[in-house]
């Protein structure tokens, strides 16, 4: 992909028009559109978190997100991922070195599955669960008899979220994969390294940057995960709330400077988040023109 | 190999530390309660702490669960693990033995007053001073009046707001027929239908939509309190409908956790002196007439009815008045006709 992109522009440079000769009048009806909406549908929503967080000042902020209630939710937010993300990165690293250097069959299907979570209604997940692990459910009676407690639990949240937030990693790994082939790992094979070792210094190497990126993507959904963990939670304060849905007490409770100070902690993880996406993408870009 | 094995110790040795802070302790209590209750029960529930470690018994954790007291039942019955239940209706509360078996026959009877330790009812809310000057539930049919309440088809608050009106059009005007008229004509003063009630107070308060806003007290009270003090008034009708918020121990989860003892306690705890008092202080009416009687300033008398006396309990309300083709549909088919 990367060698396509390079050598195209130079041959049509000398022999086509430039691609962007529109008037001047488009190129800036076009800007002018898309700044108009990014700042009415982000930067002005995003404003309005932090001033309504700030409002009233930085000490009813910070007590607002030490609140034990919310300070529970941030914790259990952050248990959460500590599960979740390294589960789906090893997941993730699974499925799609079977799909890049393996043939068989199925495997189309099987790509296509991995979308799944992406195209089910989080809702609808939710329900799934209850519908499996609930006392009323199918495992129900089996799972209570034994003592062991999934939905309305933490274990049901973590199992909800991992289920949103499955493909990200693998999403960004297949193409990846496929495109690197499998030459260097049939290399380092025959030259007598062990499975373990190509996959430590050939294949990681070469899927870093992919990796990092499925990640960042995989946490910043598993933070703000919401109409699944709502159905799952049973929403006991202090317990089974993560962020999103301390927020919404928050809100409903009419607490608004509490809610928007949460919303902002929350938004400020997700900045995080997308810093280290964009570093990551830098360091990538840096490596192709290297390369 | 080493660092992924020494990152992976870690990160077990963090979830086992994380998951010890979820874990229970001596005794705990999971209370499962509606949306209003909250602060109620935060307090209440270190009101009952003091109350039981006096009588020589460990310290207990309450846990608190708040939600719509419909999904919250259906949460308890697909296994959420509440000790007790403190919900807005007995219809939900009866859903636990209907569809769970959690709780026996006869919970309603264990405790006193229905198992309704507090109470509320359905008030109207209008602006500073009262400018339409309104006093009673006649003067929602004013022409000049304009109304806010949900949606009763979609919201549980709504249901008891259209049943109050109802129920006092039957009580004065003596028919099914004139209680229809009067309660098609609240419903033509009623500019914005919203589905849910947090909808309908933000038409009310933010939007500055409407003259009266159709509310519970409880709820009234506490809009008055955190959205603007001295911007509303509460106007309390003559006549109106009572609403008796049941508890319950959950039987079956007590009895498996062996937490029962703590459980009781808990509820019969709710009928004390003290707890009547906290429970008028958060804006509900105190269920025991003689504590009742020392609110009558904050809490003015109502002529009250129920459910059950004026439409045969919810079952029959229900589908009576908003399944499909109940007699709401007819009166949002008559407003429809009318605007064409």
């Amino acid at each position: 992909m990367s060698s396509l992109a390079q050598t195209q522009p130079a041959l049509a440079a000398a022999s086509l028009p430039k691609a962007t000769a529109e008037p001047a009048w488009v190129k800036w009806t076009l800007v002018t559109v898309a700044l108009t909406f990014l700042t009415l549908f982000l930067v002005l929503p995003l404003s309005v978190v932090l001033y309504g967080a700030f409002e009233l000042g930085v000490k009813v902020w910070w007590d607002a997100i030490t609140e034990p209630d919310a300070l529970a939710a941030i914790r259990l937010t952050l248990f959460v991922l500590v599960i979740v993300v390294p589960l789906n990165a090893i997941f993730g690293i699974a499925i799609a070195w079977a799909i890049a250097k393996f043939e068989f069959k199925g495997k189309t299907l099987l790509i296509s599955i991995i979308d799944m979570p992406f195209a089910i209604s989080p809702v609808v997940v939710g329900l799934i669960f209850v519908i499996l692990f609930g006392s009323q459910g199918w495992l129900g009676p089996w799972l209570s008899a034994h003592d062991i407690k999934i939905v309305f639990a933490v274990p049901g949240i973590i199992i909800v979220i991992l289920f949103g937030t499955l493909p990200f990693v693998a999403r960004e790994l297949i193409p990846l994969m496929q495109q690197q082939g499998k030459e260097e790992e049939e290399a380092s094979l025959t030259l007598g390294a062990s499975g373990w070792k190509t996959f430590w210094y050939v294949t990681l190497p070469n899927i870093k940057w992919g990796l990092i990126y499925g990640v960042v993507l995989c946490n910043a959904r598993a933070m703000g995960e919401f109409g699944a963990v709502a159905i799952v939670s049973g929403r006991i304060r202090g317990e089974t709330n993560t962020m999103p849905l301390h927020i919404e007490v928050l809100y409903n409770e009419y607490m608004f400077t509490a809610a928007f100070a949460v919303s902002s902690l929350l938004t400020g993880l997700a900045l995080v988040t997308i810093v280290i996406k964009s570093w990551v993408e830098y360091k990538d870009e840096r490596r192709h023109k290297t390369a | 190999m080493k660092p992924l094995i020494n990152t992976a110790k870690k990160l077990a040795l963090a979830a086992i530390i994380a998951s010890g802070s979820f874990a229970a302790t001596a005794t705990t209590l999971l209370n499962v309660s509606y949306d209003p209750t909250r602060e109620f029960y935060r307090e209440y529930n270190q009101l009952f702490n003091t109350h039981w470690q006096a009588q020589d018994n460990p310290a207990a954790t309450v846990r608190q669960s708040h939600g719509g007291s419909g999904s919250q039942a259906r949460s308890v019955i697909d296994g959420l693990d509440a000790d007790v239940v403190t919900l807005a209706l007995a219809y939900d509360v009866d859903a636990l033995r209907k569809r769970g078996e959690l709780i026996p026959e006869n919970w309603q009877s264990r405790l006193p007053l229905n198992s309704s330790p507090y109470t509320s009812t359905i008030v109207l809310l209008v602006r500073k001073g009262n400018p339409k000057n309104i006093k009673d539930w006649d003067d929602l049919v004013r022409d000049d009046v304009q109304v806010i309440t949900p949606n009763p088809k979609t919201s549980g608050g709504a249901r008891w707001n259209y049943l109050a009106a109802w129920g006092y059009a039957l009580k004065k005007y003596g028919s099914d027929e004139k209680a229809y008229e009067f309660v098609e004509k609240i419903y033509k003063n009623v500019p914005v239908l919203d589905p849910a009630a947090r909808g309908a107070t933000n038409t009310f308060v933010q939007r500055r939509i409407g003259d009266v806003f159709i509310a519970w007290e409880n709820e009234a009270f506490l809009a008055v309190e955190q959205l603007g003090r001295g911007e509303y008034e509460i106007i309390v009708p003559s006549t109106s409908i009572l609403a008796e918020p049941p508890v319950t121990v959950v039987d079956k989860n007590v009895d498996r956790k062996g937490t029962r003892k703590a459980a009781e306690a808990y509820l019969n705890f709710l009928y004390s002196d003290e707890a009547q008092h906290l429970a008028a202080k958060h804006y509900y009416r105190p269920a025991k007439p003689e504590i009742a009687k020392q609110y009558l300033e904050k809490f003015p008398q109502v002529n009250f009815f129920t459910v059950d006396e004026v439409f045969a309990g919810w079952d029959n309300a229900q589908e009576t008045h908003f399944n499909d083709g109940g007699r709401f549909d007819a009166i949002l088919e008559a407003i429809a006709r009318a605007r064409r």
